[in-house]
This record gives C-alpha cells, structure tokens and sequence, in this order.
C-alpha cells in the first residue's frame, strides 16, 4: 500500500466545478430559446440547431482526430454551445450548406486554428455569423414570418423585415408598419416573448432572460456585462431618443428587438473571450454596449450586437493588462 | 445579524468536521520518541545533550539559536539514544535528539496540576522571556516562534490582540477541542497575552460552525475584562492572519507588511493555552493536540500527544489501521498541509492534524485548457491573478511575476481549488514566488 500513496503539494481538496459543468450548463440555459425557436418556427428549427450542432461537434472531432492526432474532447460541451450559438444568428430557412461553411469557419477558423478551448480571441460562433453575412448576404437578411408553414418543411418561406430592418429603413415610424396587419405600434410584448421575426434564437428575449437567470443561479456567470452591456445600449439609444423620438427608436425597444439579449447574456458573457477581472468586464460590457447603439443607429448594417462583441473581443488583452483587479495590501494607508 | 467576513475573494470547501465531538485523549508514550530541532520556522536549534545523558519530561534538550528560533524541550523521560537525522512532515531529514523512553518522570519546577491559576504574577517582561524560555511556538501550522511577535522594533506598539479560533481548514477540530475543553485556561493564556503585549483589548474569532465553542467562550469571556469573542462567517481562508484581522477589525496589512504595522498581533487559540501552561504552570511547550481523521477511517479522534511521538501511533491507539484505498496521508489539514508518504513522522509543535484520503479523493483530476472563467481571479484573498501568474512562472518570467505581486500569494490554494480545468495554479505559483524572493534577497545582498 505504501508504495501507492500520492504526494503532491496543497490544496489537496479539489471543488466541484469541471470545464464540462460549465459547457452543459451554458447548454441548458440556451433550451429555453431553442423551445420557444421550435413553436415559432417548427421543423426547421429543430432542424438548423441539429445540423449546426452537428457541423461543429463534427468538425471539432475530425480536427482533433484527423488533423491534431490529439485528444478528443468534444464532449465538453464547448463545440456543442457554438453550434447552438451559430443556429441561434441565422434564420431558419438558411441553406445547409450555408450552415456548414459557416460551422466551418467558426470551429476550424476561429476556434481550432488558434488552439482549440480557452485559446481562441474572438467569439467562434460570432466568426461564423460574421462570415455568413459577409457571404450570404440575401440568405442571411431574409426571415420567415413566425407561424407560418411551421410544419411542413421545404416550402416556400414567406418572408418578413425584422424590426431593426424595418427601423434602419424608415426611421422610428416605420415601426408601426411591422406587424402584420399593420398596427399604429409594435407591440413589445410580442418582442419580448418571440412573436416577432428574426433569427432562430434572438426572437424571445423572455426565454433569453430565463437562461441567463440560470446562468447567474449557477455561477457560470456573473451579472456584470450583460446588465453594463444593456445599460449602455439603453442609455445609448436613450439619450438620441429624448433628442428625437420621431426619427430614433425608445430604448426599450432597442433592448428587446435584435440580437441585443442573446449578445448581452450569451456572446459577451463568452468565458474565453471575455476579461478576467470585473473592472475589465465592465469596460469590456459598457464599450460593447456603446458600440451596438452606434453600429445599430449609425451604421449601414441594422444589427451591430455581433460586430460590437467581436471589436470588443479584440480589445481584451489589453482591457486586462489594464485592468487589475484590486490587490489586498496596495494602496493602503495605515497610520 | 450578518456575520463579519473578510470582502476579497474565498471559497467554502465541505467541511468534514467529522471528529468535532469526540474528547481529546492522551496518547501513550512508546519506547522511543524523536524529537527534531527544528520544528519552527527560522533557525534549528542547537542539541545540547549527547548520546547516554539522562532527561527529564521539560528538560531542555535543544537551545534556540538567533533571533528568530525557539527551543526544544524533552517531552518524555529517558536515556538520549543518539542525535541523528529523521525524517519529519517536510520530507526532509532534520537534526533530532531520540531518545529512549524511562518511566515518566517531570522537572521538579513544572507544575503538573489542573488546578486553574488566575492571577498573574509576572511582569511583561517575565512573561515573554518566559514565553521564549519555554520553547512556545505558533501551534496553527506555520510554528512561528511567539515571543518574536511580543518584541516591538522601536516606535510600534499594538492596540488589539487577535486569537484565532478560527480553524477553516477542513477536517481539524483540535483547536475546537482546545476551546471546548479548556475555555478557563485559554482565557487566562490571553490575559497573559494582553498584559505582554501591552494591549487592552483582545478578539477572539471562530468561524460560525462551532457554536458551542462561541457560546462557552462568550459566557467565560465575560469575567475577563477585554476579552471579545467574535463569530465569523465561514469562509476559507477565514484563518489566515491578513484575512483575519480584515474581518475582525477592517485593517489592511499593506503588502510586505506584518500585522504589527496596523497595530495587532495574532495568535493561535492552541498557542494562548500553551502560553498558560507556560506561564503558570511553568512548563514548556512539550505536547500539543491533534486531530486524526479521514472519511474513510472508521473512527477519527483528537489527541493529547506528546512532541516526537510518531504519528502512526495515532493510529493504533484508536486500534484502526490505514484503510486499503488509502490514496494520500497529509500532515495539517487538506488545503495547506503536507502530504507524506509515511506515518513514521514525528509530531511536531505544528503539527494540527493528521488526514487520511481516499485514492479517489487523492487523485488529481487531468489538466485542460485555462477557458479563462476568471474563477481564480475572483476566489483570491489577495486579488491576485492566478493564471497569469501560472502562465509566467511556467515560463520562468520571474520579473514579471514579481511585478504581478505573486510574493503577496499565502498560498491558500483557493485558486487550485475552484478551477474548472484542474489546473495546478498554485504548484506553478509557489515555483514562481520562490524564484522571485530569491532574486529579491540576492538583490538585497548586492
């Protein structure tokens, strides 16, 4: 027996938590908005998510298996949050193979070429929106109005403008031509439980809330960025809405309409491409913030919560070379 | 009401306290017992007995060399056997007197009764001479010499004394016993404390999971003037000396700094019941308790146990054997203590607890990528940054790592035990803080 004995330095208690509790429990928290993806949009929801997390569980395996000759650790979960991920941006008529080249780009590209978990820079399933956009442009703009043909695949889609499109286009007042049949107003009730078109995982920022809820309940995340990320979108688009609530939207609208929630809750709070310390994260939070109002109101585009992820994933190692956290014993005086 | 804690960092380990309730019972005294001279931190002391020389229980076998050292009495009565070198917690061989054992005969001048003595006849000066006279040490792991601590440099003086009942490593319940068992004495130790250190209040914190140790030192408390008990919140490392006396009195310790610097000086509630002894009882530092448990052991204790006794003899005075999945042995408790590959190892005066691991519970689970959680970062009592600091001590950037404040690390091990990828922050930590301080004092002696 005593030949079998262990000697290693302290601690020699070890806690619960695993890489693989973190990854299923991110997994989790995304079922509600893939529940309420499936009743707005049935079978092809069921079928973008089951492809998409197919693609980049597949690819991450061919990879590691094939190409690395490494361990294979597709089971962490990892590659199975950004097919979620990836599925969730894109609309739910989006061809496979369109699917496939972006699954492509976001495991082999941004994730895999870089070193594979917890060394990539940006967000692997914002990359691959990223490039699908850039690509697909047509495919990726065109959304199936909720609740229609849900049931019977391979029909012809019809198609709605996304709230955002809709505002980018015309300005504050076109909103009101959203609903079909027009109303004087959109109803953000609807927005905020996923009444309205948009990509697969966006619609319902209800659902989102719940997941991050759990997200916060079990400590896989903390409050920091998306409450920051939120408010500096809302106080963002606030301040241009008091200016001028003819031609910008409320803020309230800009919370519940878009990627805004999914990005604030599930992209940002990415662990690997986010800052260590939570000075950091709120910087990080508050510019990504900023930058989505901008992009959304200013910019070509009528989305910027990925780009504004993806600029900010760019700035964290020097958001955390800057941001320390507080040290115990500096800065102290004791007289 | 809320309970006082310490703001940075922390984690809650399970606790296992499973021998809290079992009475501390005096181990017999084998035929050979060894007993090392260096059991302090600082420098060994000097044997001052020679092979066939005939000791006492009390007699003084070992003499404190330089500032910082403490001596070494003999815990049994006997015939020296040889001096030589064993084996201890460290792994490594240290300078030991043995000594045959012969009957159990005590110096005339120790005071062998439990008779409670209150009144304080010494002067401060007597007390700590008497302190470093009998060999006292810090007795909650890191085996400080304890009249260091009473001997101001010039222009400091202290304002607070704060005992540490605190005990957050898990498994240990022997300074839980202490308090349970002798609440009197350790009263008395603290007054004795008090009046060395010049101070006119003292605080006494125990973390909120020994209720009956807070009450019955609460009640007694009230007949000693000054004398606080405060109850924490449990939270590791509620225990540790900077962490402590932030929860107690919101004092900072800025880095590099000793507790005497925010007018305090901390000690152990094992070391206030030694300091009785001590003092009026006259008799040194020759045994102390020890818890010995383990989930797999089907019956664990505390232990009255005289120095030099090896700790396998735990063991067999419960009539327990090492169970056969045994995977690890650890002197000390299970987040800072040693692991030790036998059970031959002398007790020592630091020596708080002997916890027996399962091989399941030993084995370390294997290294993935950082995904960068930041949980280290935010677990760390001293908000440091555990896994850039075990990215640049991997890659021996030493300057770096100090720039990085890795020597304000107390090697807590709260970072190795959040992180989710198993990694070995601390391993990686302690290689880079060693290489740091000795640049730092090779830079010193330029």
């Amino acid at each position: 027996m005593s030949n079998k004995l262990i000697v290693s330095l302290s601690p020699h208690e070890k806690g619960e938590l695993s890489v693989e509790k973190v990854m299923w429990g991110v997994v989790i928290a995304l079922m509600p908005s893939f529940a309420i993806s499936v009743y707005t949009f049935g079978f092809d929801a069921i079928k973008v998510v089951l492809l998409s997390v197919i693609f980049c569980v597949g690819i991450e395996f061919l990879i590691q298996k094939f190409m690395l000759k490494s361990e294979v650790t597709v089971l962490d979960g990892s590659a199975a949050i950004t097919g979620l991920l990836l599925a969730f941006n894109v609309p739910s008529n989006i061809p496979w193979w369109q699917l496939l080249a972006g699954s492509v780009i976001a495991i082999g590209i941004s994730k895999m070429a870089f070193g594979g978990l917890g060394k990539n820079p940006f967000n692997p399933a914002l990359v691959g929106r990223a490039f699908m956009l850039a690509s697909f442009p047509v495919e990726m703009t065109t959304w199936p109005v909720p609740f229609s043909n849900i049931w019977s695949p391979g029909t012809d889609a019809i198609t709605a403008a996304t709230p955002l499109g809709r505002l980018a286009e015309g300005g504050a007042k076109a909103l009101g031509a959203m609903t079909d049949p027009p109303v004087e107003a959109v109803d953000y009730i609807d927005i905020f439980i996923g009444k309205v078109g948009g990509s697969l995982g966006e619609i319902s920022a209800a659902a989102i809330l719940i997941g991050g809820l759990y997200m916060l309940y079990k400590k896989i995340i903390t409050w920091h960025i998306p409450v920051f990320y939120l408010l500096a979108l809302a106080g963002f688009s606030g301040v241009l809405w008091l200016i001028d609530p003819s031609k910008y939207a409320d803020p309230l609208f800009h919370l519940l309409a878009g990627g805004a929630m999914l990005g604030a809750w599930f992209m940002a709070t990415d662990l690997v491409t986010s800052p260590m310390s939570v000075k950091g994260q709120i910087i990080f939070a508050v510019f990504g913030g900023l930058l989505c109002g901008a992009i959304r109101i200013f910019g070509s585009y009528p989305e910027g919560c990925s780009y504004s992820i993806l600029i900010m994933n760019a700035f964290v190692p020097l958001i955390d070379k800057y941001s320390k956290p507080k040290r115990f014993g500096k800065e102290v005086k004791y007289g | 009401m809320k309970l006082k804690t310490f703001k940075l960092g922390g984690v809650h380990p399970p606790e296992n306290k499973m021998t809290a309730d079992i009475p501390v019972v005096p181990v017999d005294i084998p035929k050979r017992v060894s007993v090392t001279m260096s059991q302090h931190l600082g420098v060994p002391a000097v044997p001052k007995v020679e092979k066939g020389d005939k000791v006492k229980v009390g007699t003084l076998i070992g003499e404190a060399k330089g500032f910082i050292s403490a001596n070494i009495h003999s815990p049994v009565s006997g015939t020296v056997f040889k001096v030589d070198g064993v084996t201890d917690a460290t792994g490594y061989r240290k300078n030991a007197v043995i000594i045959n054992v012969e009957g159990d005969e005590w110096e005339a001048k120790i005071d062998k009764s439990e008779t409670l003595v209150k009144e304080i006849k010494l002067s401060p000066e007597e007390i700590i001479q008497r302190i470093k006279d009998s060999g006292i040490v810090g007795m909650g792991g890191a085996a400080f010499p304890t009249h260091v601590k009473y001997m101001f440099p010039d222009g400091k003086t202290a304002d607070t004394l704060v005992i540490n009942g605190v005990e957050c490593e898990p498994y240990l319940t022997s300074d839980h016993r202490v308090m349970l068992e002798r609440p009197d004495e350790i009263l008395v130790g603290i007054s004795i404390m008090m009046k060395a250190g010049k101070v006119e209040r003292a605080m006494i914190g125990i973390e909120s999971n020994k209720p009956d140790a807070i009450k019955i030192l609460s009640e007694k408390a009230k007949d000693y003037p000054g004398i606080e008990v405060v109850p924490l919140k449990v939270q590791y490392p509620q225990g540790a000396e900077k962490q402590l006396i932030k929860s107690l009195l919101n004092r900072e310790i800025p880095s590099g700094k000793l507790p005497l610097d925010v007018g305090c000086i901390v000690n152990n509630i094992g070391t206030a019941f030694a300091i009785y002894e001590a003092v009026q009882k006259n008799k040194p530092l020759i045994e102390r308790v020890v818890t010995l448990t383990g989930k797999d052991l089907k019956k664990g204790g505390n232990f009255l146990v005289r120095i030099g006794i090896p700790a396998k003899n735990l063991l067999e005075k419960l009539g327990a054997e090492i169970p056969e999945n045994t995977g690890k042995m650890i002197s000390g408790g299970p987040m800072m203590g040693k692991a030790v590959n036998h059970l031959d190892i002398p007790v020592t005066k630091g020596t708080s607890g002997i916890v027996i691991m399962s091989e399941d519970e030993s084995k370390r689970d294997s290294i993935q990528n950082c995904i960068r959680c930041s949980k280290c970062v935010s677990v760390c009592p001293m908000g440091l940054e555990p896994y850039l600091l075990e990215k640049l001590a991997e890659k021996d950037m030493f300057e770096e790592c100090e720039k990085e404040d890795i020597v304000d690390c107390i090697e807590c091990g709260s970072c190795s035990y959040t992180c989710p990828s198993s990694r070995h922050l601390l391993d990686h930590i302690r290689y880079g803080k060693q290489n740091v301080m000795r640049i730092m004092r090779e830079r010193r002696q330029q």
